[in-house]
């Protein structure tokens, strides 16, 4: 048999010296990083002008594995230092690569601002509707009903509608994915690359130890089956009338994609009005 | 309290520019140097400082009583080529300044208490991930929303042991607006060159305080640049400390592909999650200080040649105490001042030094005692009092003046 | 979405699957959205313990690559190349464990 050159085309963007990875089998985080692999080729960024930002939990671990300049930063507070990185040294495509805990929970209010700012980051939430590096405790994003460790009894408070939480704090590119829609996702992620602006996408996710398993719903491969028959793909859709419950159909989609002055743009306009000449512009790195 | 009237002896032995050793120094850019005399308070003269020193990034989110200073930044930056962003926190600015080091630029942010409580992770993420940055603490009184608009001193320690974990830190305490400028330039220098977060520890009475601040021209403002690798990309690894301990650096986008964790690394960056690592890595970062502390230690000494009873007071408090020691000298009692222009690493070899001789220490912080317990440690039984102020006002020199008298009968 | 295979006597080309036999985790997305089912499950174990897939109807497979692009583990991927005069589509395909890639 041949030996073939032929290689992964993940292969590239990994630090593969790391591998394997720290994810479960079954787990959808590692699906999204092929996805975000070929949206990068797909895209024609310069890769060595492409930075992740991550902040902690399993998704946080993204940035460990991608052979790019990659953070990993403190819990919840990767959009800020994203935030610092990408007006520090504008050249850069900053992508913040995150969990649904880590960026809607403790960041919560990074997420929102960085949003109203429209700050020129990329960030992508996979969302597993739990705390799975800690254990599997509730999360803002989990769904009525479910169990985690910390609501033994089923989850009784409202979770975030995400795609609605970026469009309303501003976003100009809001999507929802599931691990199922790999080439919808890697779309939808170069898009999000060429937009300028806060670009949001969701990715549902399994996460078979921790949520699916104690809420019955079985494993990762049941669950991307589910994806497969209960997802609606619904383009510009309202995202307040987004589906996703426990159970039930899923709204998919892109929902958002407007244009709208970036903070940097937004800063560089009111200060060449207002300064002229005197305005120095920003040095960057 | 003219302190000009007292010539005061740096201990340190070296001027600002001779502290960064065998490194290039480049001088500061003209652009950003506002040379001449001016009269400003100590907020706009840090901020000044942190310009002059090429501070090109700020972040942060308003707190009385250090708001006057990201207030002059904010009206500075786009004149200078420098940026300025209000974050929604102090969480938020904590950590954009360490995505702003790493994107290429020199940052600081800027905070009083209650803020200052908020930034410490991002202090030990600093830490951890060796970027050099300044954070800013014009301190007030405290705990908790305490005195916001009165000094206090009773951050000192949680300027050294704040965030969580084990680690090194250097602090600066300046007393006057003159200094905010000429230390602001010094912290950043500090910074560069061991690749490490530095406090700068001010206070409400000193932030607040006008006096004349003199700008020197640009030519003479020593810079200490951020210590770039010279190495390709396959040779390099970006946590691999040369000779002193302190790996060089490169930025984002510069084509290394780097990993930067807060985890605990190995010399690739990489987590590597054991005690060996642990111990290699930890032991390094706080060595860089430890082992630099004599480079990094810096003291103002005044009348001290015969001292017998040695003030230590550093801040506004050692203006305050100054005038305490020139009143006691007139009433010919030998007393002394030793101020840490550099508060952390602590001059714990200067004091063992004074401890041999002094007949007694008398601490004067506007806390209720927390310098004191190091002075205590190097002082090897050698009677030490504390003069204690919960903060909100300055001691009265003659509150001061009777300790003194105190302990020399 | 998932791609047709075209028929294969009229292929161009090939589909090559080569797999990371140890970097495996079993989870099966690999084997459940090929779209022309030519994985399945060995009846092996990895060094750690799980059944990776193989390659079990060679000729069927298109080269779409849409297991690499499931794959979490990074542990599979597919390739199209140019069928040459008189080898058969899908000949020398290495499924197995020795032809981990």
């Amino acid at each position: 048999m041949s030996v073939s050159p032929a290689i992964n085309p993940v292969e590239p963007f990994l630090r593969t010296e790391r591998m394997p990875h720290i994810w479960c089998p079954g787990c959808g985080i590692g699906t999204t990083v092929n996805c975000f692999s070929r949206a990068l080729v797909d895209s024609k960024l310069p890769l060595d002008k492409v930075a992740v930002v991550s902040g902690i939990g399993c998704t946080g671990r993204v940035a460990g594995y991608v052979k790019l300049d990659s953070f990993h930063t403190t819990h919840g507070r990767a959009i800020p230092f994203a935030t610092g990185l990408k007006l520090a040294n504008p050249s850069l495509n900053v992508v913040v690569y995150s969990g649904d805990g880590d960026l809607i929970a403790i960041g919560g209010n990074h997420f929102i601002h960085a949003a109203r700012r429209n700050v020129d980051i990329k960030v992508i939430c996979v969302n597993n509707f739990i705390y799975g590096m800690t254990g599997g405790q509730v999360a803002p994003t989990t769904p009525l009903g479910a169990t985690a460790t910390t609501s033994p009894y089923g989850c009784f408070e409202a979770p975030f509608n995400l795609p609605f939480l970026a469009e309303s704090s501003g976003a100009v590119y809001v999507a929802r994915w599931t691990a199922y829609h790999v080439r919808h996702i890697a779309h939808s992620m170069v898009e999000a690359f060429k937009k300028k602006g806060f670009a949001f996408i969701e990715i549902l996710a399994p996460c078979p130890t921790l949520y699916q398993r104690r809420n019955k719903l079985g494993d990762g491969l049941e669950t991307m089956r589910y994806y497969k028959q209960h997802s609606v793909i619904k383009n510009g859709a309202s995202t307040r009338e987004l589906k996703l419950d426990l159970k039930g159909e899923i709204t998919v989609g892109k929902f958002v994609d407007i244009e709208r002055p970036t903070l940097q743009d937004a800063m560089d306009q009111r200060y060449r009005e207002v300064l002229k000449e005197s305005y120095c512009g920003r040095g960057g790195a | 309290m003219d302190s000009a009237a007292v010539q005061a002896h740096d201990a340190s032995g070296h001027d600002q520019a001779g502290r960064a050793g065998e490194f290039n120094l480049v001088s500061a850019n003209p652009k950003s140097v506002l040379t001449g005399a001016h009269f400003m308070d100590g907020d706009h003269a840090a901020c000044e400082g942190a310009l002059a020193a090429g501070a090109n990034f700020a972040a942060g989110y308003p707190i009385t009583p250090s708001t006057e200073v990201v207030e002059r930044f904010a009206a500075r930056a786009p004149l200078v080529g420098a940026t300025f962003l209000q974050m929604e926190d102090e969480l938020a600015s904590s950590i954009a300044i360490l995505g702003a080091a790493w994107g290429g630029a020199k940052s600081f942010t800027v905070t009083s208490g209650p803020g200052f409580s908020l930034m410490m992770e991002h202090i030990g993420l600093a830490a951890m991930t060796e970027t050099p940055c300044v954070f800013v603490n014009v301190q007030r009184g405290g705990p908790s929303t305490g005195l916001p608009t009165l000094p206090g001193q009773g951050d000192m320690m949680q300027a050294r042991w704040g965030s969580h974990g084990d680690y090194e830190i250097i602090a600066l305490s300046p007393n006057s607006p003159q200094e905010c400028f000429d230390l602001m330039i010094e912290a950043f220098n500090l910074s560069e060159r061991f690749r490490t977060p530095v406090m700068f520890m001010m206070d409400e009475s000193v932030g607040h305080m006008t006096e004349k601040v003199v700008i020197p021209p640009a030519d003479q403002i020593k810079i200490f640049p951020r210590r770039f690798t010279a190495l390709p990309p396959n040779e390099y690894l970006p946590f691999d400390a040369n000779g002193d301990g302190v790996p060089e650096m490169v930025k984002a986008g510069d084509g290394y592909r780097i990993h930067v964790t807060g985890l605990t690394h190995d010399e690739r960056g990489y987590p590597a999650l054991n005690w060996r690592s642990q111990q290699k890595l930890v032991s390094r970062l706080v060595g860089k200080i430890r082992g630099h502390a004599d480079e990094i230690t810096h003291c103002n000494e005044y009348l001290m040649e015969d001292a017998e009873v040695v003030l230590i007071a550093y801040g506004i408090t050692s203006r305050v105490a100054l005038a305490a020691v020139q009143k006691a000298r007139q009433e010919g009692i030998r007393a002394g001042l030793l101020r840490p222009v550099v508060v952390w690493p602590f001059p714990e070899k200067r004091i063992r030094e004074l401890a041999s001789k002094a007949k007694a220490f008398v601490v004067v912080e506007m806390n209720l005692g927390q310098m004191v317990n190091e002075v205590e440690r190097c002082a090897a039984g050698t009677k030490t009092v504390l003069i204690p102020h919960a903060g909100g006002n300055v001691h009265a020199p003659e509150e001061i003046l009777q300790v003194i008298r105190e302990v020399t009968q | 979405m998932p791609e047709a295979p075209p028929a294969a006597k009229s292929r161009k080309f090939r589909g090559r699957v080569f797999i990371n036999w140890d970097r495996c985790k079993g989870c099966g997305f690999c084997i459940e959205f090929c779209p022309p089912k030519v994985l399945k499950f060995s009846d092996k174990f990895n060094n750690h313990g799980y059944h990776p897939p193989i390659l079990e109807n060679e000729p069927a497979c298109t080269g779409c690559d849409l297991c690499g692009l499931y794959c979490p583990d990074f542990a599979i991927f597919g390739i199209r190349e140019a069928v040459s005069a008189g080898v058969p589509a899908g000949a020398d395909v290495p499924a197995s464990p020795a032809a981990a890639a």
